[in-house]
C-alpha cells in the first residue's frame, strides 16, 4: 500500500491543520520562494530611498538594462558608488550573520547559540581591532601579506580560535551543556572586550572614531573594496552551507547518533566551526557587532517552517538580508539627516524578541 | 554477521571490558543481557564504532575500528538507550532523519509512514516529538533506526539492528509488537542484535544469549542454556526460580520472592516520618 505523503491527509486524523501530516518541506520550500521576491523588493527600496529619492522603476531599468539615461549623474553616484555597495554589503552581512547563527545553533545543538551571545564575535571583533590599530605599525608586515583581507582574515582568525576554545569548554562526551556554553561565552567575550579595551587605549584620534562606531555595528562606508574583501568569503559560506544541513540535521539527535546515521562526527564539526569563524570574522570585519540578527532570524525560521536545515539555511541567508536592509533602512530614516549604528536597531528589536524566546520555551529544550 | 573479537575498552582511567567475545549471525536475535553497569552499552558503542576499543570487531567482514561512518551506517542501524532532540521536529521529520542512503522525496515519505505503522504510530506524523510520551518517543527512534536499514538483505548482504533496551519504557503490548518485529527481522535474513533487561522476553525471543558482568563474558549460548537459575543468580545477586508456563510452551524466569531478603521495615519505624504522622 502506497500512501504519499504529499497526498491529502485521510479523514479523521487526530491532529489540527498541519499540511502533509508533519512534513514541512512544501510550506518550506513556498516560505523559500517568497523570501526570495521579499528580498528583491526590499533590495530595491534600499536603492531608492534616502535623501535623495528616486523613482524604484529608474532604478530598476537602470541595473537591469545598463541604460541610465534616465537618472541624473547626481543619483547615479549616489546610486552606484553609495547605495549599491551598501545594500549589497548589508544583504552579505544579513545573509552571513543569519547563516553562521543557525549553524552554530545546528552544531551546538541549542537555539540560544549564536555568535554575538556566546563571544564568537568579540573574539572576531578582537582579531580585526588588532590590525585595525596595529596594521600601520608592529603588524604592518602580516597586514601587508593579506593585502585588503588583513582585517577579515585577523576576525575569521580571532573568531576561529573563541569558537574553537567555546566548543572545547562546554562540550562533554559530545554533549553541550548550555549553561557551561552561555558561561563560557560570556567569559570569552569578556576577555577578548578586554584585550579589545587595552588596544583602544593605544589607537589615535582618527581611530578611535573608526573603533567606536565600528563597535555599534554599521554597515555605513560601504565601497566595493570592503565588498571585495569580504565576499569572497562570505558567498561562498552561505551558499555552501546547505551542504551541511544533513549533517546539522543529524547531529540534533546527538553526536552519537549522527554517527551511526553515517556522519563523520569530528570532520563535520571541524568544518562547520571554520565556516561559522569565516562567516562571522568576515561580517564583523566590516561592520562591527550587529547582534541578534544570528538569534532571531533562525528562531523565526524554526517556528515557521521547522528546523530542517535543508530548508532552513536557505531560508536564513535570505530573511537574515532582508532584516538587514530593514534595519538599516530603519536607522537611516530615525535621526535622519543623521544616521544610527545599525547595531543599536537590531539590538533594539531583536534583544527583546530574545528574551521573548526565552519566556516562551517551545524547542528549548536540554537546558 | 557481527564478530567480536577479545573487545577491550577503557573509560576514564578504568577498564570496562576484559576481553568480550561475541558473533551475532545474521538470521537470529542475539540478545545481551546483565546487570545495571555491566557494560552492555560500553560494549554496543564499542560495535558501532562509536568509542575506541582494543580488540578486533568486524561487520559482514568490515573492520569496524576503521570503516567509514558511511559505510557502517548502511549496515546497521542503532537504537540508542537514551535520545533527546535539540529542535522541535515532527515525528515524520524525526524519522526521515533515518532515510540516510539517498531514499528522498516520494520513497522516503512513503517509508516513514510504513515505518511509523510497524512501530504502531500511524497518524502520529504531525505531532511534535518533544510532545509524546516516553514510550511513543522511543517507538518514534525504532521507526527512525528502522527506516535507516529497511531491507534486511542490502545485495545480499544482511544488515543489522543494534537496539540498547528497545522496550524498557513500552507498555506489555508494545514490548511484544517491537519484539516481533526483530524476529520478524531475523527471520528475513537480518541481524539483531538487542540489550535486554527483561529476561521473559528474552527467553521468548531471543536465539542466541549472551550473559554480561563485570565486562565479561559469563555466560553464552541458547536461552535455556544460559538462563540457568544458577547463572542468574550469580550475576544478578538475586534467587531466581526457572519454570514453564502453564501451556508448557517457553520458559518463566521469575525471582524467587520467598528466598528475597525481605526489605528491613525496622528501620523505617522510627525518625521524623513518624513523629509528624503519630500525632494525628
Ligand atoms: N563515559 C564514561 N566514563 C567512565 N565510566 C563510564 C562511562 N560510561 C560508562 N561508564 C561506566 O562503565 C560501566 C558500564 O556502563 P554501561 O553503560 O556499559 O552499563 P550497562 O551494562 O549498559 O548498564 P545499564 O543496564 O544500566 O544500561 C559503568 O560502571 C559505568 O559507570
Ligand atoms: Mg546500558
Amino acid at each position: 500500500m502506497a500512501i504519499s505523503s504529499d497526498s491529502a491527509a485521510p479523514a479523521g486524523r487526530r491532529v489540527a491543520p498541519r499540511r502533509h501530516r508533519g512534513d514541512r518541506s512544501a510550506l518550506a520550500r513556498a516560505t523559500i520562494a517568497a523570501l526570495a521576491v521579499l528580498l528583491a523588493l526590499v533590495f530595491v527600496f534600499s536603492l531608492t530611498s534616502g535623501a535623495t529619492d528616486t523613482s524604484a522603476a529608474a532604478v530598476f531599468w537602470a541595473l537591469v538594462t545598463g541604460n541610465d539615461a534616465a537618472i541624473s549623474t547626481v543619483e547615479r553616484v549616489v546610486i552606484f558608488d553609495i547605495r549599491l555597495p551598501r545594500t549589497v554589503l548589508g544583504a552579505l552581512i544579513g545573509a552571513s550573520l543569519a547563516v553562521s547563527g543557525a549553524v552554530m545553533q545546528g552544531l551546538f545543538r541549542n537555539p540560544l547559540a549564536d555568535p554575538g551571545i556566546v563571544g564568537v564575535s568579540a573574539g572576531a571583533g578582537l582579531g580585526a581591532v588588532t590590525f585595525i590599530v596595529l596594521g600601520t605599525g608592529v603588524l604592518a608586515p602580516v597586514a601587508a601579506l593579506f593585502g585588503i583581507y588583513h582585517v577579515p582574515f585577523a576576525a575569521f582568525f580571532g573568531g576561529l580560535v573563541t569558537t574553537i576554545l567555546l566548543y572545547r569548554v562546554s562540550t562533554r562526551h559530545g554533549r553541550t551543556s548550555v549553561a557551561t556554553m552561555l558561561l563560557a561565552g560570556i567569559a570569552l567575550g569578556a576577555l577578548a572586550g578586554a584585550f579589545t579595551g587595552l588596544l583602544v587605549f593605544w589607537a589615535d584620534d582618527q581611530q578611535l572614531r573608526d573603533l567606536t562606531f565600528w563597535g555599534l555595528g554599521s554597515v555605513a562606508g560601504a565601497t566595493w573594496v570592503k565588498i571585495a574583501a569580504v565576499a569572497p568569503i562570505i558567498v561562498p559560506v552561505v551558499l555552501l552551507a546547505p551542504l551541511l544541513a544533513r549533517g546539522l540535521n543529524a547531529m540534533t539527535l546527538g553526536e552519537a547518533t549522527a554517527q551511526h546515521l553515517g556522519l563523520n562526527v569530528q570532520r563535520f564539526k571541524r568544518i562547520a566551526i571554520v565556516a561559522v569563524a569565516a562567516a562571522t570574522g568576515a561580517a564583523v570585519a566590516v561592520s562591527g557587532g550587529i547582534g541578534f540578527v544570528g538569534i532571531v532570524v533562525p528562531h523565526l525560521l524554526r517556528l515557521l517552517i521547522g528546523p530542517d536545515h535543508r530548508y532552513l539555511l536557505p531560508a536564513c541567508a535570505l530573511l537574515g538580508a532582508v532584516m538587514l536592509l530593514l534595519a538599516d533602512a530603519i536607522a537611516r530614516q530615525v535621526v535622519a539627516p543623521a544616521e544610527l549604528p545599525i547595531g543599536i536597531v537590531t539590538a533594539a528589536i531583536g534583544a527583546p524578541f530574545f528574551l521573548w524566546i526565552l519566556l516562551r520555551r517551545r524547542g528549548i529544550v536540554d537546558l | 554477521m557481527l564478530k567480536a573479537e577479545n573487545i577491550h575498552v577503557d573509560l576514564g582511567r578504568k577498564t570496562i571490558l576484559h576481553g568480550i567475545d561475541l558473533a551475532a549471525h545474521a538470521g537470529r536475535v542475539t540478545a545481551i543481557i546483565g546487570p545495571n553497569g555491566s557494560g552492555k552499552t560500553t560494549l554496543m558503542r564499542a560495535l558501532t564504532g562509536e568509542i575506541a576499543f582494543q580488540g578486533s570487531a568486524t561487520l559482514n567482514g568490515v573492520d569496524i575500528a576503521g570503516a567509514q561512518p558511511w559505510q557502517l551506517a548502511a549496515m546497521r542501524g542503532v537504537l540508542p538507550q537514551s535520545a533527546t532532540l535539540a529542535f522541535p521536529f515532527t515525528v515524520h521529520e524525526v524519522v526521515r532523519l533515518g532515510l540516510t542512503s539517498g531514499i528522498m522525496g516520494a520513497d522516503g515519505g512513503d517509508l516513514v509512514i510504513e515505518a511509523l505503522k510497524a512501530v504502531d504510530l500511524g497518524g502520529f506524523e504531525a505531532r511534535f516529538y518533544q510532545e509524546l510520551s516516553g514510550g511513543e518517543q522511543q517507538r518514534v527512534q525504532l521507526a527512525r533506526v528502522l527506516c535507516q536499514v529497511w531491507e534486511p538483505l542490502l545485495n545480499d548482504v544482511p544488515r543489522f539492528l543494534f537496539l540498547d533496551e528497545p522496550v524498557s519504557s513500552l507498555d506489555i503490548k508494545h514490548q511484544l509488537q517491537i519484539m516481533r518485529i526483530a524476529a520478524d527481522y531475523a527471520a528475513r535474513g537480518g541481524g539483531v542484535l538487542a540489550i535486554m533487561h527483561d529476561l521473559n522476553l528474552t527467553a521468548a525471543f531471543a536465539d542466541h544469549v549472551v550473559l554480561i558482568s563485570d565486562g565479561r563474558v559469563f555466560a553464552a549460548g541458547k536461552p535455556p542454556d544460559v538462563l540457568t537459575s544458577g547463572n542468574l543468580e550469580r550475576v544478578y545477586d538475586c534467587p531466581m526460580r526457572i519454570g514453564s508456563a502453564p501451556d508448557g510452551n517457553g520458559m518463566l524466569v521469575l525471582p524467587d520472592l520467598a528466598a528475597a531478603q525481605p526489605i528491613d521495615h525496622q528501620n523505617h519505624a522510627s525518625g521524623d516520618w513518624n513523629d509528624a504522622t503519630s500525632g494525628r
